[in-house]
Order: C-alpha cells, then sequence, then structure tokens
C-alpha cells in the first residue's frame, strides 16, 4: 500500500518499513561477492580452488551436515510450505527478489537433500522438488547463501523455528570444503589466526592507538584514564571488535568504555594476542575455525591472570560468546564465578547505573534525539542480565540514562522482530553494496518515521557491523553518516569522571538547582 | 590480472583495485590509480595519502580514522580537520580509497 500521501490531519504519512514488495523475479542473481583466492582459503584448513570431484564431495559433506547436525536435519524435513516467513527477510522486503524469501533459500538446500538422502527424491525426484547439485544450483548457493546475514529474524516468525541463518552457514561450510569459499569472510579469519584480529593491526599500532586515545581522553577531561594493554594480573580481560580500535563512530564507543571502567576503579586490560571479539568462524558455519579463534580468548585469559572476562560492543561476538564459548573454548572455572562468564560492556555499565556510582550529565546529549537499532544477534540470539528481555532493556536503560531525548521506532522492526542493518553476516564487503543498501530499506523507513515524528537525529548501536553499515548506507537515504553512534560514546559523551573538569561544572550545576534535582544518576 | 600502468611501471591488481604487490608503488602509479577512482589528486589528497604510507611504513597497518583526522586537523586547520572533509578527498571512504591510492593493503573487518 502506497502511505506517501497526505494524511487528513496534516500530518506526514511514512511509508510502511515492513512493506511488501513488488515481486521481481531473478533482480538479484548476479549479486555474488568475491571468491576466495588460494591464500585466503588454505590457512583455513579448505582446498585452494574448487576441486575437481566438487560434487561429489559436497555431497557427502551435506550427508555428514545432516547426520551430525540434528537441527539442520530437521529445518531440511519439517517445512511445511505455510509462507509465514515469506515476508520477513529484509533482503526480500529490500529487492523483491522471491529467492530472497527465507523458505526459497532453505529450499536451495533442501531440494538437493531431498535428491541424495530421502527415499522419495531419490526415487521420483520431480514428485518432491529434489534436484541433482549441478554446477548451476551451486552458483546459484553461492549467489543466494551470500544475501542471508544470519539475522533470524525469518526464524522468529517460523512456527517450527526453523533457522534460516544454520542452513546458511552449513551452505557456506560445504562450499568451502570444496574450495568456493568467500573472499571477504575468509580473508578476515586468516588475519585472527596470524595476528590475532580482523584488521591486522599488530600489537605495535595497537599500543600507539590506545596511548594516542590516553592522551585525547585526558585532554578532554583533565583525568588521566588508561587504556592498558598485555596487563598481567589485572582484574578484568577486555575484549572487543578491533574494528573498536580503527573506525568511527566505534572508537567513540572504545573510548567509553575506557571511562566507564575507570571511574568503576577495576583494573583492567586488553590483550594483544586476543585483540578480536569477533568471531567469523560463525558466518561460514566452520566449527574448527570458531574455536581456534575463541580459544585466544580463553588463552589470553589464562596467560594475564585474569578473574573477569568482559565484551564489549559487537553483536555475533556476543552470540558466540555467550551462547558457545564454554562449550568451545572452557572451561573457565579459573575465573571469579560471582561474575558471569563472560559479561557484556552493557551489563557493566548498567549494574553501575543502578547502584548509582555513575555520574551522568544528560544535557551533554541534549544536541542529540535518539533511537536504539537493536543487533539481530544480541536481540535474537543471547540475553543480557539476569532477567528475560535483559537485550533489550539493558541497552535502553544505558541510553536513556545517558540522554534526555529518547525515542523507539515502529514496534514491530525492534526487539526480537528488530530488523537486520543490511550488512551482518559476513556480508559486511564493497562488491555485496547493492544488496547492503537495499537490504537496509526496512530499518531506514523506520528511521525515518521516528525523525520525522520526534525529530530524531541519531541511531545507537551495539554491533560493529552494524555500526560500519549504517555510516555507509545512511547518507543513501539521506541522513548524515555521522547519525549512527555506539551506545557508549553515549555514555562518554555524559560521563562525568571524578576529578575531570566536567565535574566542576556538574557540580556547579547541583548547587544551582532546586533542591532534589542535579547530582541524580 | 588487471594492471596499473605508469612512468614504465607495470603493477597487478586485485578485482577491487588494490595492488598484488605493494612494494611496487610509485608517486606515478598512485596518481594512475587515482584517476581510475576518478580522484582529481590535489596538495591535500597527498597530505593524506603521504601520511598513510609514514604511518604504515612504522606500524604496518593504516591508522584509525580517529589518528588521521587528527592528524589533519594539525596540517589544515580546525575546519579541514574532520571526518567529513576527509570523505570530500576520498568520498569512497578515507581508509578503503585513500589506502587504495596509497598503494597500501584494502583494512579488512567490520569497518
Amino acid at each position: 500500500m502506497e502511505r506517501t500521501e497526505q494524511l487528513d490531519h496534516g500530518q506526514a504519512a511514512y511509508e510502511d518499513p515492513l512493506e511488501v514488495p513488488a515481486i521481481a523475479c531473478g533482480a538479484m542473481a548476479e549479486s555474488k561477492p568475491y571468491v576466495a583466492l588460494p591464500q585466503h582459503q588454505e590457512p583455513l584448513g579448505f582446498p585452494g580452488e574448487l576441486v575437481e570431484n566438487w560434487q561429489e564431495k559436497a555431497i557427502l559433506k551435506l550427508g555428514d551436515l545432516v547426520k551430525n547436525n540434528r537441527a539442520l536435519r530437521v529445518y531440511l524435513d519439517a517445512c511445511v510450505r505455510c509462507g509465514a516467513c515469506t515476508d520477513k527477510c529484509h533482503y526480500f522486503m529490500g529487492t523483491g527478489d522471491p529467492k530472497n524469501m527465507p523458505v526459497a533459500r532453505q529450499n536451495l538446500m533442501r531440494k538437493v537433500y531431498r535428491r541424495y538422502f530421502t527415499l522419495a527424491g531419490k526415487v521420483t525426484p520431480w514428485l518432491v522438488g529434489a534436484e541433482d547439485l549441478t554446477r548451476e544450483v551451486l552458483d546459484e548457493w553461492y549467489s543466494y547463501f551470500h544475501q542471508c546475514s544470519q539475522c533470524r529474524r525469518c526464524s522468529a516468525y517460523c512456527p517450527f523455528g526453523i533457522d534460516t541463518a544454520e542452513i546458511s552457514m552449513a551452505a557456506r561450510e560445504i562450499m568451502d570444503s570444496i574450495g568456493m569459499g568467500q573472499k571477504y569472510s575468509n580473508e578476515i579469519i586468516a588475519k585472527v589466526h596470524k595476528v590475532g584480529n580482523n584488521l591486522g593491526l599488530p600489537p605495535k599500532a595497537l599500543k600507539n592507538t590506545l596511548e594516542g586515545l590516553e592522551e585525547e581522553i585526558e585532554e578532554e577531561t583533565g583525568v588521566p584514564v588508561k587504556l592498558p594493554l598485555d596487563k598481567e594480573g589485572a582484574e578484568l580481560l577486555l575484549v572487543t571488535p578491533s574494528a573498536d580500535f580503527f573506525a568511527s563512530p566505534h572508537m567513540e564507543g572504545l573510548i567509553g568504555y575506557a571511562k566507564v571502567l575507570h571511574e568503576s576503579g577495576i583494573s583492567w586490560t586488553f590483550s594483544s594476542h586476543a585483540s578480536e571479539a569477533g568471531n567469523f568462524g560463525m558466518f561460514i558455519g566452520s566449527y574448527e575455525n570458531m574455536q581456534t579463534i575463541s580459544k585466544r580468548v580463553a588463552k589470553a585469559a589464562r596467560d594475564l591472570k585474569v578473574k573477569r572476562l568482559m565484551f564489549g560492543e559487537c553483536g555475533h561476538a556476543w552470540r558466540v560468546a555467550y551462547n558457545f564459548l564454554n562449550t568451545i573454548a572452557g572451561p573457565f572455572d579459573f575465573l571469579d564465578p560471582r561474575y558471569p562468564v563472560p559479561q557484556h560492556i552493557c551489563e557493566f555499565t548498567y549494574d553501575l547505573i543502578q547502584k548509582g556510582k555513575l555520574r551522568l550529565d544528560k544535557s551533554k546529549n541534549d544536541h542529540i534525539r535518539l533511537t536504539f537499532h537493536d543487533s539481530c544477534n544480541v536481540a535474537r540470539a543471547s540475553r543480557m542480565g539476569d532477567t528475560p528481555g535483559g537485550q533489550f532493556e539493558i541497552p535502553r536503560a544505558i541510553l536513556r540514562a545517558s540522554c534526555n531525548h529518547y525515542y523507539d521506532m515502529d514496534p514491530a522492526t525492534i526487539r526480537e522482530g528488530t530488523v537486520c542493518c543490511g550488512g551482518g553476516g559476513g556480508l559486511l564487503t564493497d562488491e555485496l553494496m547493492d544488496l547492503r543498501v537495499k537490504g537496509a530499506a526496512p530499518r531506514m523507513k523506520a528511521l525515518k518515521e521516528v525523525a520525522g515524528e520526534h525529530g530524531v537525529t541519531h541511531m545507537a548501536a551495539i554491533c560493529a557491523i552494524c555500526k560500519a553499515q549504517f555510516s555507509k548506507v545512511l547518507p543513501k537515504y539521506g541522513f548524515d553518516m555521522e547519525s549512527i553512534v555506539s551506545v557508549h560514546q553515549m555514555v562518554s559523551n555524559a560521563i562525568v569522571l571524578t576529578g575531570s573538569t566536567q565535574e566542576e561544572e556538574w557540580n556547579k550545576k547541583a548547587g544551582q538547582a532546586p533542591q532534589g534535582q542535579g547530582a541524580q544518576v | 590480472m588487471a594492471q596499473y600502468e605508469a612512468g614504465g611501471v607495470v603493477a597487478d591488481h586485485d578485482e577491487e583495485g588494490y595492488l598484488t604487490d605493494i612494494t611496487q608503488w610509485t608517486r606515478e602509479l598512485g596518481g594512475v590509480i587515482a584517476k581510475a577512482e576518478n580522484i582529481n589528486m590535489t596538495p591535500e589528497h597527498w597530505e593524506v595519502v603521504d601520511f598513510l604510507r609514514e604511518y604504515y611504513e612504522e606500524y604496518q597497518i593504516a591508522p584509525a580514522i580517529r589518528i588521521l583526522v587528527k592528524e589533519m586537523k594539525k596540517k589544515f586547520g580546525p575546519e579541514k580537520g574532520d571526518q567529513k572533509a576527509l570523505y570530500e578527498l576520498f568520498p569512497y571512504g578515507p581508509a578503503k580509497q585513500a589506502c587504495k591510492i596509497a598503494g597500501l593493503p584494502k583494512p579488512t573487518g567490520c569497518i
């Protein structure tokens, strides 16, 4: 339905963020990421290029996966084609390509599974939609399994809970095993194995970057806030996405973590060995690579003899950390059992706010009218705090404590129904920009709505991918690239550090304020 | 494999236009890469490129955006020393596009 006309009461009408698009068959058939070269494949244990007997190997691998991964087999068997998922994918909403309907994406694998692993598919393939794994089918896999950001929105609406993310992970694993990997993800994973982070940031550069930030914070606040690296015996190890050491607004969030940790009085450190929270092993469905990356974190925690382990603002890192870390890199029995293993920086900050231990001058964010984008992996694949829905409430509580003007977007596009930023799951690469821009459409429409209705100027996120993706696509929708901010950037703007120049101003204000106001949190 | 050519130097580049062998870079080659990116190199562009190369020489990675912004603030004054000014110089992003012209590897990750 077109909703761009003026409504009767004179208010501008906005496009429905979840509008079902006109069907555009095959519109995205040409969208595909660059194929990994041998130097990206081999360090991960995959063949350098497409192997000769790829069809036979791929079918064997699929057989292995459905045998060992019961969930995958159930997902492939259980679909009853009810259609509940068809209009739930942001890539379908943004492109209109029916192959981006989740059921169609699943069927790319399901038809091959049926052909080789079900009786009906073996005997009468034409009756049950079973198909041979031909080169055309493989190419279609490569294209459309790289148009899934593994955000799991569709699975939240599936009556059977069929998880398309699991299917796309399995498909990528099969393609990797026959030498048809994706350059972006695999190049990054190879860098983590070699250097310790996605960026390829060597320890010397990391040290220089952190020292530069210490100077900046001291200039701004007058307080010598430290960002320690490899400090043995520190109480807490903070593992954060390496984008926090490089990009904006990521780094502004990093400054926020440092200020909060300083104010709390805890002794903490980064690690140059585990200088990455992200874990692209999950995106390519590779248990082995995911485990190798996670073990770096465990090793760093042991080597530095810390008692607590905490993760910074990174969506899929938090999914891996929250769900899998203990299983694949544990046990973490050497850590202090009084704290969650691992803990999220938002839980830490929220706890301090609850206890009245942080002073936040909301007026420092008065130039910002804010909304919050729930990142898919945090929203639908993890939790924060000790109550259901904590992953939604805790970041919002931090933001509300940091600014005076906060507004949520359309309820159908946030919390467990959140729409993906359009760049998750290993798709944050330049050659997929067209897909990324289109996939961001539902979120951008929801943002336009709150911008129009409440004058919202900025959107906060707690995921490095979301932040990078939005800073690229916001301008395509008429927003400023700097209107995406980190959650801890908002905290950083507002926090009143003990002994800071901001504290004098704060005290003065508190002195002038009528009783009951002022020095409240 | 596609190539750039300048002043007798022929250098391979990958599908995104980054040099395959970064040691082959010359200023002339930088100019040719910029042209392929539709960028008309001014002294300000070269300041950024030179700083990136200097930083890379020391740290084996491009500098963080914030470090680059700070450096440009020092060189050009506060009104030109912000992220937006850098995007005006290199519309496809100072990190990626300027690195390409400077002959440095593409920064990867969630950026």
